[in-house]
């Protein structure tokens, strides 16, 4: 965070992450509409939808909020005209996931056509924004390198995206299979996870209180796994079948590696002190090695490459299991902070500030990720038996999504009231208060 | 850290000032982890321990640090600026926090201290990211600095 003056307004941000859990909700609406049919195959029109409900909706739109914000304090640069900024890029987004998400259902392709406008709108915007940012960083550190790739993938996945929108929307002609496999590879490895793990890099010493990312592992792992990746796409495309496979098992492995350095960073936290997003961390990084451990064995075994609950397995271990897992943990120190410094700079010396901890109790906090942890299990099991366990898995999709949005709204309304009272009380008028 | 000159030349401004934010962290979970455990007499050890480690660090960035690279590069209302309103900032937090501790107010210290403690590794980020590069580049011909950092931090 800056002075405060050059930080945001607090809509700039928290625009992003109040409106993002209402689509975890809507996955789970959708999920229990559907039921088990959703799970027959991972291209039924219900199974795509959910999936960019969850990455574009949820995933994407926190994960370009956060790094809005958080772009002043690691790289040093601020992202100009933040109000307008985060309505070019938030508006077209939300719109656009919801686009695309009833493209995949009705299969018209004019909603195809408005999606890709919407979404071509918010991803393009939101690309300018940060990369030209990411050029004026004065220092080039790990976490810059590591948030360039991760910039770069996502420009690949959301070209690849339109590309294959662009076969429904206007009758492309492009080899589906394989344009959608590299479009996955570049969305969860190398916008997710590298993006992941540049946050990371910071993230997670500087909170937990751990010993450092090896500085080899800072500075190589995301160049690393970007070249590989393209590597490993040539070679798909090619249809070079072993090099591909070869370079694949590579790229699991690397994935796996981060997820084991982080966990054992968090073993050595010295922050001993319980803190609810720990759990988050864990469970998120638990999911990442599962997956990846996952997708490095298919490959070589003919019973798991054949089996669809596998296919299953790698959608949700690092959708829902990783990405969402981590999201929802770092929301949970992102908005009550944001809110907390708001107030602090507006009404210090005029009214008493709640504590983070008063704006979002970690009782409310340990509730809401014990039901989502039930619907990464049940997500899980339905994906190995889809009768039984799909409606108890979609309810409680919906049920973690709707109690996230609760709590972060929670905190909306207590900054809302906090601040009208304290204002009423004495006028401000100006913020010179924080500077002592 | 050791006044060995060998050890200084090996090391960078950045380096060095790492490690006395790291210091500095360790008290912090110290005190957070006593309060938990109920243990008063504990935390306030601790939290007066981090309490004069911070101050102190504050202390050798805005005498000897910043005007240093203030007069190589001659931007003086720049980075090193933004870096003192924070420093004023956080003083005013501890002060904050420590008055939760002495009337024994626990429960409010935990609120405080979250806060406190991501204003404080913001604030370390930017200098570990971006001001103390810049400060290796700038004052790399004058060693002094970083002799006179590990004196006032020793
Ligand atoms: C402009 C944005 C995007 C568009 C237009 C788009 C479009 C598409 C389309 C049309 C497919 C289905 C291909 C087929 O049926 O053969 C697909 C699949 C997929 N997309 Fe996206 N996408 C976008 C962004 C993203 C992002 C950011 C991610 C992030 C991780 C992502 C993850 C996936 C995944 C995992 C699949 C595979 C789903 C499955 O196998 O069931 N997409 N995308």
């Amino acid at each position: 965070m800056l002075s405060f003056d050059q930080v945001p307004p607090l809509a700039a941000p928290l625009r992003f992450f109040v409106t993002a859990p209402l689509f975890i909700a809507l996955a789970g609406l959708l999920a229990v509409i559907d039921g088990p049919a959703i799970l027959a195959s991972r291209w039924t029109p219900a199974a795509l939808a959910a999936t960019h409900l969850l990455t574009v909706g949820f995933m994407a739109q926190v994960m370009l909020g956060a790094l809005l914000q958080m772009l002043p304090v690691v790289v040093g640069v601020v992202v100009p005209r933040p109000r307008l900024t985060a309505a070019l890029i938030h508006i077209p987004l939300t719109l656009g996931a919801l686009a695309l998400a009833a493209a995949f259902l009705n299969g018209n392709p004019i909603w195809f056509q408005g999606a890709l406008g919407l979404l071509g709108l918010g991803f393009g915007a939101a690309l300018i924004a940060v990369h030209l940012a990411l050029w004026r960083a004065p220092v080039v550190s790990g976490t810059v390198i590591a948030l360039r790739c991760a910039l770069g993938a996502l420009m690949v996945t959301v070209g690849l995206g339109l590309s294959l929108g662009g076969f429904f929307g206007w009758g492309f002609t492009l080899p589906v299979v394989v344009v959608t496999h590299l479009h996955t590879a570049w969305g969860l490895v190398g916008w997710t996870t590298l993006l992941v793990a540049g946050v990371a890099y910071q993230v997670v010493p500087m909170f937990q209180i751990t010993p450092p990312y090896p500085s080899a592992f800072v500075r190589g792992f995301a160049p690393l796994m970007a070249v590989l990746l393209a590597a490993w796409s040539a070679l798909a495309f090619g249809g070079w079948e072993m090099a591909a496979r070869l370079t694949g098992a590579v790229l699991a492995l690397g994935v796996a590696l981060f997820a084991v350095t982080t966990l054992r960073l968090l073993t050595q936290r010295r922050r001993k002190i319980g803190d609810p997003t720990l759990a988050c961390w864990r469970t998120s990084m638990a999911s990442l090695l599962t997956g990846a451990l996952l997708w490095l064995l298919t490959p070589w075994s003919q019973t798991l490459a054949r089996a669809p609950q596998v296919e299953w397995l790698l959608g949700i271990l690092p959708i829902f299991g990783f990405a969402v897992a981590v999201i929802n943990g770092m929301l949970y120190k992102i908005v009550p902070f944001l809110a907390w410094f708001h107030l602090q700079a507006q009404l210090l010396g005029r009214a008493k500030v709640p504590t983070m901890k008063q704006l979002l109790p970690d009782a409310a906090i340990r509730r809401q990720f014990w039901v989502y942890l039930a619907a990464l299990l049940l997500l899980l099991a339905a994906a190995v038996h889809p009768p039984v366990f799909t409606y108890p898995a979609a309810l409680a999709l919906g049920g973690t999504g709707v109690w996230l949005g609760v709590n972060l709204m929670g905190v909306w309304w207590i900054y809302r009231r906090v601040l009208q009272d304290g204002l009423a009380v004495a006028p401000v008028t100006d913020n010179e208060v924080m500077r002592g | 850290m050791p006044a060995n000159p060998y050890w200084s030349l090996a090391m960078s401004i950045r380096e060095f000032l790492i490690d006395d934010h790291r210091h500095c962290d360790d008290f912090f979970a110290a005190a957070e982890q006593a309060v938990e455990r109920s243990d008063a007499a504990g935390a306030a050890t601790a939290f007066g321990q981090f309490r004069a480690a911070l101050l102190r660090h504050f202390a050798a960035e805005e005498q000897t640090l910043f005007p240093a690279f203030e007069a190589r590069t001659g931007m003086r209302m720049g980075p090193t600026q933004m870096m003192r309103i924070e420093h004023e900032q956080m003083r005013g937090l501890v002060e904050v926090a420590d008055e939760a501790l002495t009337s024994g107010d626990l429960e409010e210290f935990l609120g405080q201290a979250e806060s406190l403690l991501i204003m404080m590794q913001q604030h370390n980020m930017k200098e570990e990211n971006v001001l103390y590069p810049m400060c290796d580049q700038q004052l790399a011909g004058e060693p002094a600095v970083l002799e006179r950092l590990q004196s006032e931090l020793a």
